[in-house]
C-alpha cells in the first residue's frame, strides 16, 4: 500500500489528557510521517507574571502545571536568587532541605502517575489503578507538610513558606518505607511480564546522538544512555549534601524509559531519607525585602527533565521579563524521530513515553506551516484573536 | 402452537431477552470483578442496564454516505449473536430434540458480529474506523482457524456427530471432553480464541481507545452503538456457554450451567485484568504459533481417540 492516510491523535484524544494534536501520515499500520501540532493551552503565563509581584509569580508559575507545581516555583525562586548572588548565599539551610524534599515528593508522585498512564496506554488498566492507589499516600504527604495535595505554595524568595514539623518526620518515613516494597512490585511486574516487554521493547527507540541532536532532556535522554542530570551537573538545594545515583540505561527504548523512571524511584526514596535525617534547626526563610536590578536564571530537575526560568528585574517589584522553558517543550519535538518507523500502536506509546506535558511547554504559539512558510508573531496573533472576537461580536448582534 | 413455541424461544427464553438479560449481568460481573482487582469500588447491578436503556435513547448521527448498511450491521450482529443464544440455550434444555449440523449454524453465527463490525466501520468512511476494521480483519484470520479447529477436535471425539445434542450426550456418557488429552488442549486453545472473539484485554487492539479511539465503533452513536453493546453483551453469554457445551458438558443442570459459567467468565475476566494490549501483528502472530499448533496436536490426538 502507498495510499497516504492521516490519522489524527488529537486535539481532544482518550491517549492524552491535554489538548495536542499530532498527525500521524500512515501506510497501512504503518507510521511514516508525523506532524507535531501543539499551542492549543496557551494561556499567557510569562505575560500574566510582569504584572504581577515577586512573590506573586511564584504562585502564579506553580499553577503552570499541576504535577510540576514544585519545580516551576523553585526553578523562578532561584532565577530570582540568582540575581540576588545565588541560593546557598541567601537561603538558610534549613529551607534548602525542605525544598529538596518538596522537589523529590512531586518526582515520585510524578515517576507514579507516569507509570499509571503508561500501563493505562498499553491496554494494562490494572497497573493503572494499582500504581495510582500507590501514589495517594504521597499526595496525603503533600498536604501534611504544604497543606496542600497539590499547587504545595511551598516556595518564596528566600526561603520556603512551611516548616516540617518534627512530629511529622516519622510518620513521611513511614510512608516511604511503606512504598518501597509497592516500587518492588512494580519492578518486578514490568521487568518480569513477557507481554510488556514485547510491547516496549526495541519500540520508539531514540540513539544517543539522537537525542543530542534534539535537545532532550531529563529521564527520557537518560535511558538513552546520555548522562545529564541538573541535580548533580548544577547543584541547587541540598543535592550536593546527599548520596545518590543518577540512573541511566543505555538501549533508548521505552522500555529503558520505564526503567530509568521506576529506578528514579528509589533514589528519590534515599534523598528524602537522607535529608530527614541531615535536616538542621534553624529559620527557614531569609526574609528578602528588595530584588535589585539584574537578570538570574533558574534550574531545576524537573520530573521530566531540565526546567528553566528567566527573569530579569528593574529594581522595582515586578519582573520584566519572565521566560519560562519547561523539559516538555524539547522532549515532545523527539517524537519526530522516535515515533516515525514504528506502527500506530507503537506510536501512541511512543507519545505518551517522553511523559508529555502540554501546559508546561505552552508558554508561546508559533505557528508554521510548510506551504505557505507564515509565521505568526505575538502581535498577529492578537490580531486575529481580536478579528475573531470582532466576528463573533457581529454575529451575535445579527 | 409449535411455530408460537419457536418464536418464543427465539424472541425470550433462551433466546434475545434471556441472552440480553444474562450478556448484561455477565458485563456487570466483569465490572464488579474488575474494579475489585483494581481496588475500585464498581458500579452497581443495573449499571450496564442503564447505560443501554439511556444510549438507545439518544440521537443517532450518520456520517456521509452508506447510510443503510451502517444501521443494518449492528442489527446484523445482535440478531446473530442472539440467535446463537437461542440455538445453545434449546440444545441445553433438549438435547434429544437439536437438529442435525446445527454446530456449522453455530460457528457461522459466531463469526458475523465481527463480520458487522468491519461492515459498520467501512461504511462510517472514518480514518481510524478502517484502521479497526483492518485490525478485526486480521484478528478474525488470526483466531478463526485454531477456534474451528478445536471445534472439529471435539466433533470428532464424539463420534462424528456435528450435532450440539449429541456432543452434550456423548459427554453424559464418556465424562466431559475436557479431561482427556485432545479435550485439555483444544480447551486451552478455545479459551484464548473467546478472548479474541469477545474483543478483550489483551486481543482489543481492533477497539484500542488509547490508540484509534474505539477504532470501528467510532462513528457509531445512540441506537446503533447500544445495539454494539448489546451485541458484545450477549457474545459475553454465549461464548462461555458453547464452550461448557463443547468441553465441559457432562452435567448440565441449571445450577451447573451457572456455575461453570462464572468459572469461565472468572478466566476470562482475569486474562483480560493481568496483561496488556499486545499490538495486531503480535497477536497474529500469537494465535498461528500457539492456540494454532494446541488445536492441531489436539485434532489428531482426537482421531487417535485419545
Amino acid at each position: 500500500m502507498s495510499h497516504k492516510v492521516i490519522v489524527p491523535i488529537g486535539p481532544y484524544h482518550p491517549l492524552q489528557e491535554e489538548p495536542e494534536f499530532f498527525q500521524l501520515y500512515v501506510e497501512g499500520e504503518k507510521v511514516v510521517d508525523i506532524d507535531i501540532i501543539i499551542g492549543y493551552n496557551h494561556r499567557g503565563i510569562e505575560k500574566l507574571s510582569e504584572s504581577k509581584h515577586f512573590d506573586q509569580v511564584a504562585f502564579l508559575v506553580e499553577r503552570i502545571c499541576g504535577i510540576c507545581s514544585s519545580s516551576h516555583p523553585y526553578a523562578y525562586v532561584l532565577a530570582v536568587e540568582n540575581i540576588l548572588g545565588g541560593e546557598s548565599l541567601v537561603v538558610p539551610e534549613r529551607a534548602l532541605y525542605i525544598r529538596t524534599i518538596t522537589n523529590e515528593l512531586e518526582r515520585i508522585h510524578s515517576h507514579l502517575l507516569w507509570l499509571g498512564l503508561a500501563g493505562h496506554f498499553i491496554g494494562y488498566n490494572t497497573v493503572w489503578m494499582w500504581a495510582w492507589k500507590y501514589r495517594e499516600p504521597i499526595l496525603d504527604m503533600f498536604e501534611m507538610i504544604t497543606g496542600n495535595r497539590n499547587n504545595y505554595a511551598m516556595f518564596k524568595v528566600g526561603g520556603v513558606r512551611r516548616d516540617i514539623k518534627d512530629e511529622d518526620i516519622p510518620i513521611l518515613k513511614k510512608t516511604l518505607d511503606e512504598l518501597v516494597p509497592a516500587v518492588d512490585m512494580f519492578k518486578g511486574a514490568v521487568m518480569d511480564d513477557p507481554v510488556i516487554q514485547a510491547r516496549l521493547k526495541d519500540v520508539g527507540v531514540l540513539t544517543k546522538q539522537q537525542v543530542i541532536d534534539w535537545c532532550v532532556v531529563g529521564p527520557t535522554a537518560r535511558a538513552s544512555g546520555l548522562n545529564i542530570d541538573v541535580r548533580r551537573d548544577d547543584p541547587y538545594g541540598a543535592y550536593d549534601k546527599v548520596d545518590w545515583n543518577v540512573i541511566i540505561e543505555k538501549e533508548g527504548d521505552i522500555f529503558a524509559k520505564t526503567v530509568v523512571r521506576i529506578l528514579e524511584l528509589y533514589e528519590c526514596v534515599g534523598i528524602i531519607r537522607q535529608c530527614l535525617d541531615k535536616m538542621p534547626k534553624g529559620p527557614i526563610d531569609a526574609d528578602i525585602k528588595d530584588i535589585p536590578a539584574g537578570e538570574g536564571i533558574g534550574r531545576v530537575e524537573a520530573p521530566r527533565g531540565e526546567c528553566f526560568h528567566y527573569i530579569r528585574s528593574d529594581g522595582t517589584n515586578r519582573p520584566i521579563r519572565h521566560k519560562i522553558r519547561a523539559p516538555s517543550f524539547m522532549n515532545v519535538a523527539s517524537d519526530k524521530v522516535s515515533a516515525v518507523g514504528g506502527t500506530i500502536s507503537d506510536a501512541t506509546l511512543t507519545l505518551a513515553a517522553v511523559d508529555p506535558c502540554y501546559c508546561c511547554t505552552e508558554r508561546v504559539t508559533v505557528i508554521n506551516k510548510p506551504d505557505n512558510k507564515k509565521i505568526l508573531n505575538g502581535w498577529d496573533l492578537i490580531k486575529l484573536s481580536q478579528e475573531k472576537t470582532n466576528k463573533i461580536k457581529e454575529n451575535l448582534l445579527k | 402452537m409449535e411455530i408460537l413455541k419457536s418464536v418464543f424461544n427465539y424472541l425470550v427464553f433462551p433466546g434475545l431477552l434471556f441472552s440480553v438479560f444474562a450478556g448484561l449481568m455477565a458485563g456487570w460481573i466483569d465490572r464488579k470483578v474488575s474494579a475489585r482487582l483494581q481496588w475500585r469500588v464498581g458500579p452497581p447491578w443495573h449499571q450496564n442496564f442503564t447505560d443501554i436503556i439511556k444510549l438507545s435513547g439518544k440521537e443517532t448521527i450518520f456520517p456521509q454516505g452508506g447510510k443503510f448498511t451502517f444501521l443494518l450491521s449492528p442489527f446484523l450482529g445482535f440478531l446473530s449473536a442472539s440467535l446463537v443464544a437461542a440455538i445453545l440455550g434449546w440444545s441445553i434444555l433438549n438435547p434429544d430434540k437439536s437438529f442435525s449440523s446445527d454446530l456449522i449454524v453455530v460457528l457461522y453465527l459466531l463469526l458475523v458480529p465481527a463480520v458487522a463490525i468491519i461492515l459498520g466501520a467501512s461504511a462510517s468512511r472514518n480514518p481510524l474506523a478502517s484502521v479497526g476494521a483492518s485490525r478485526e480483519m486480521k484478528m478474525v484470520l488470526a483466531y478463526e482457524l485454531p477456534f474451528i479447529l478445536a471445534v472439529i477436535a471435539m466433533i470428532i471425539k464424539s463420534s462424528g456427530a456435528i450435532q450440539l445434542g449429541k456432543v452434550i450426550n456423548h459427554q453424559l456418557f464418556f465424562g466431559s471432553n475436557v479431561f482427556s488429552f485432545s479435550g485439555f488442549l483444544a480447551f486451552v486453545s478455545i479459551i484464548f480464541c473467546m478472548q479474541a472473539k469477545l474483543g478483550l484485554v489483551p486481543f482489543d487492539a481492533s477497539e484500542a481507545e488509547q490508540e484509534i479511539m474505539g477504532g470501528a465503533l467510532i462513528e457509531y452513536s445512540g441506537l446503533g452503538l447500544a445495539l454494539f453493546k448489546l451485541t458484545k453483551a450477549v457474545m459475553l453469554y454465549t461464548m462461555p456457554l458453547f464452550v461448557i457445551i463443547l468441553f465441559i458438558g457432562r452435567d448440565l443442570s441449571p445450577l451447573f450451567v451457572i456455575l461453570k459459567f462464572v468459572g469461565i467468565l472468572v478466566i476470562i475476566i482475569l486474562i483480560k485484568n493481568t496483561n496488556p494490549r499486545l499490538r495486531i501483528d503480535q497477536a497474529m502472530r500469537f494465535f498461528w504459533r500457539v492456540p494454532t499448533v494446541l488445536s492441531v496436536i489436539a485434532v489428531v490426538l482426537a482421531i487417535f481417540g485419545k
